[in-house]
């Protein structure tokens, strides 16, 4: 953890100083009658983000965080297989919206977390990865009025279905 | 004497067959409402719009109203059982109901939140019944240097929230305020900080892409992490007689807090720009500070709970204020309020007391109905988010994170900021694991579309003067308070800096 708080710090400052650089595409100074420029308010706010971060490089340097005299890793072993399983199983759950629409990739991701995250029950994985969409189908589109992405064409035939029963 | 006949009239109206019905109808479906992350007072209210013209305008409003207080009670049921804040006025009240929940007590908070929305409710109906035309004109008398100051105060509490890291809760607070300045110059209407030139920043990014991100995703990321998959479910107990013995024991504990966020709230609440979420986040920062206890905050404290919990509610009654006697709305909830009272062909503003009694008598006697269904309904409906903690933790956590896809979409529209929840809620998860504090990232994303138009139409007035800030009578003790509260830790920590090299030196 020692290296990593130094070297987040150093990611941020650099953030900090891109979002300045950005900031300064529009004015950043007083403009006379007009009032400061649409860019001052984010330029100087991230000037402090910068400043925070050398405060905490300057904390890390002299040893007073506890961070700073940590040995442990930032993840270890489990963790990343954690956040590789975890996190993967999201990026693919938010990628599949497209595909199979956003019912479709409930019922994915909810089916591969209990099932093969969870070890939960055939049976119960079906069943909870089943029934959840179809409630939220009904309660978002039915209910709220809110459309969810439908995914490719292919799934056309199962929504007409589904809007014919709630319209 | 005769507010209390015309708000006995009021009440009476309120109380009506139907009337009664759509309070009860319309508090039910708010409390819902407000419990799913995504959803807030606002929705509920927007898509029920039409369906009050099925009945007469004083219904129509009860009706509105009913789902507003239900929906503000709502707000915290996701906060404690879930950790993920419905609502941008929900987020303080997960720093203490989510720990309470976690210790297998969320029964506590869950109880305790309702009571505490029940107390500041009444507090501020009492307020709005006696005072709302004098209240009205101290509202209007804070302009841009004022409504900038109490930002500045807001700030300051974030700066106690964040632990003993000042560098890193100072970072938080800004990151908040740059990310909410992302999109559009709201004066100059020029594009602003559209980061690696892609399109979907334009649009801006709004709180709950960043709340659902840092507490849906980031959170349990965390959480799943640190227990290494094996998260004990809690069991917490739900009987009639620990229902009791919870109300007895939030009473006790959380006096304190639901009196400073109860009248805090009301007052918060009146002025137009502010409103609900920094009324919440002043309360609990002003219950931390003036605790005798103010490192139990964070761990589940009930003054925790209900100083929020008050004043989101308090305020809430408090924003209605300047919506009926000047027409101005406080929040957007009640910018739909005032849609719908023109539509039903009310004028809102100084002559609707004179003009239309019955209306205003029945809407303000409905509040006190309301606000009784809304603590009763609650209640009565805590066993069933209870029930919610009592599942495997292997089925909660991906239930949490398809609710947050779902609500951030729901809420958003818009698949790129569902990739930036994403993002947001690895980055906080990596940013957690090195003690950056998030919550004043959340909050500052709320309060900077706020308080960066009133820096820049105050030092416009001033001619780039900052001592408008310094000079004004509101605005002058409103501004040193919050700098001695922004300079207070910093001192504490030079002179503990200072004690240990005496102590060396010795």
């Amino acid at each position: 953890m020692r290296y990593g708080e130094i070297a987040t710090a150093g990611v941020l400052a650099l953030f900090s100083v891109y979002l300045m650089w950005k900031s300064a595409e529009l004015p950043i100074g007083y403009i006379s009658e007009k009032g400061p420029g649409g860019g001052a308010w984010p330029f100087w706010l991230s000037a402090i983000m910068l400043l925070s971060c050398v405060c905490v490089a300057f904390n890390w340097w002299r040893g007073t965080s506890p961070l700073s005299q940590s040995d442990a890793p930032f993840l270890d072993g489990h963790g990343w297989r954690m956040l590789g399983l975890v996190g993967g199983g999201l990026i693919g759950f938010v990628g599949l919206i497209a595909v199979i629409s956003m019912y479709g990739a409930i019922a994915v991701f909810l089916l591969y977390y209990l099932r093969f995250l969870g070890r939960h029950s055939w049976a119960l994985s079906l069943g909870v990865s089943l029934a959840t969409p179809i409630l939220f189908f009904f309660f978002f589109e039915g209910a709220m009025q809110i459309t969810m992405p439908t995914g490719l064409p292919f799934t056309d035939p199962v929504f007409d279905f589904l809007y014919e029963i709630i319209y | 004497m005769e507010i209390l006949s015309l708000l006995g009239s009021g009440m009476l109206l309120a109380m009506q067959p139907l009337n009664l019905l759509l309070i009860f109808v319309g508090v039910t479906v708010g409390l819902f409402i407000g419990a799913m992350p995504g959803l807030g007072s606002v929705n509920g209210v927007a898509i029920l719009l039409p369906i009050t013209f099925l009945v007469p305008p004083s219904g129509a409003i009860i009706f509105l109203a009913a789902i507003y207080y239900g929906a503000m009670y709502g707000g915290a049921i996701s906060s404690i059982t879930l950790g993920i804040p419905g609502a941008s006025t929900a987020v303080a009240t997960t720093f203490d109901g989510r720990p309470l929940a976690r210790q297998g007590r969320a029964s506590l908070a869950l109880v305790t939140a309702a009571l505490a929305s029940f107390v500041g409710g009444s507090v501020a109906n009492v307020m709005f019944t006696l005072f709302a035309p004098v209240l009205a004109s101290v509202a209007l008398s804070f302009g841009p240097p004022e409504i900038f100051a109490l930002m500045l105060l807001a700030f300051a509490t974030f700066v106690g929230l964040g632990g003993d890291d000042i560098p890193k809760t100072i970072f938080s607070i800004c990151l908040g305020l740059v990310l909410g300045a992302v999109g559009f110059d709201q004066i100059s209407g020029a594009p602003r900080l559209v980061m690696f030139d892609i399109n979907g920043f334009i649009q801006g990014i709004g709180f709950l892409v960043l709340a659902i991100g840092v507490y849906g995703i980031g959170e349990m990321l965390w959480t799943i992490e640190e227990s290494r998959g094996e998260v004990e479910s809690s069991n917490p107990k739900m009987t009639m007689r620990g229902m009791a013995s919870d109300a007895a024991e939030a009473t006790r504990e959380g006096w304190k807090g639901a009196t400073i966020g109860s009248f805090l709230g009301f007052f918060v609440g009146i002025l137009p720009a502010a409103g609900a979420t920094p009324a919440s986040l002043m309360s609990y920062g002003v219950a931390k500070m003036t605790s005798r206890n103010p490192k139990e905050f964070g761990r589940g404290k009930i003054d925790g709970i209900t100083a929020p919990e008050s004043a989101n509610n308090s305020a809430s009654t408090g924003s209605m204020l300047p919506m009926l006697t000047l027409g101005i709305p406080g929040s957007p909830t009640t910018a739909i309020l005032l849609g719908g009272m023109v539509m039903w062909g009310l004028t809102p503003g100084p002559r609707l007391f004179l003009d239309e009694p019955d209306f205003v008598w029945g809407l303000i006697g409905s509040f006190y109905i309301s606000n009784l269904a809304a603590v009763l309904i609650n209640l009565a409906f805590i066993p069933v988010f209870i029930w919610m903690l009592r599942m495997p933790f292997s089925i909660l956590a991906p239930m949490i994170f398809v609710l947050s896809i779902v609500g951030g979409y729901a809420a958003m529209n818009d698949m790129f900021d569902i990739w930036l929840i994403l993002i947001f809620g690895i980055g906080a998860f990596v940013l957690r694991r090195f003690d950056y504090p998030l919550a004043p990232a959340v909050l500052a994303i709320v309060l900077g579309p706020i308080a960066e138009p009133t820096l820049r139409q105050s030092l416009l007035l001033s001619s780039g003067d900052m001592s408008i800030f310094f000079t004004r009578p509101i605005a002058g003790p409103i501004t040193v308070v919050a700098l001695i509260l922004i300079f207070l830790p910093a001192l504490k920590l030079l002179r503990r800096g200072g004690a240990k090299r005496g102590d060396k030196a010795a």
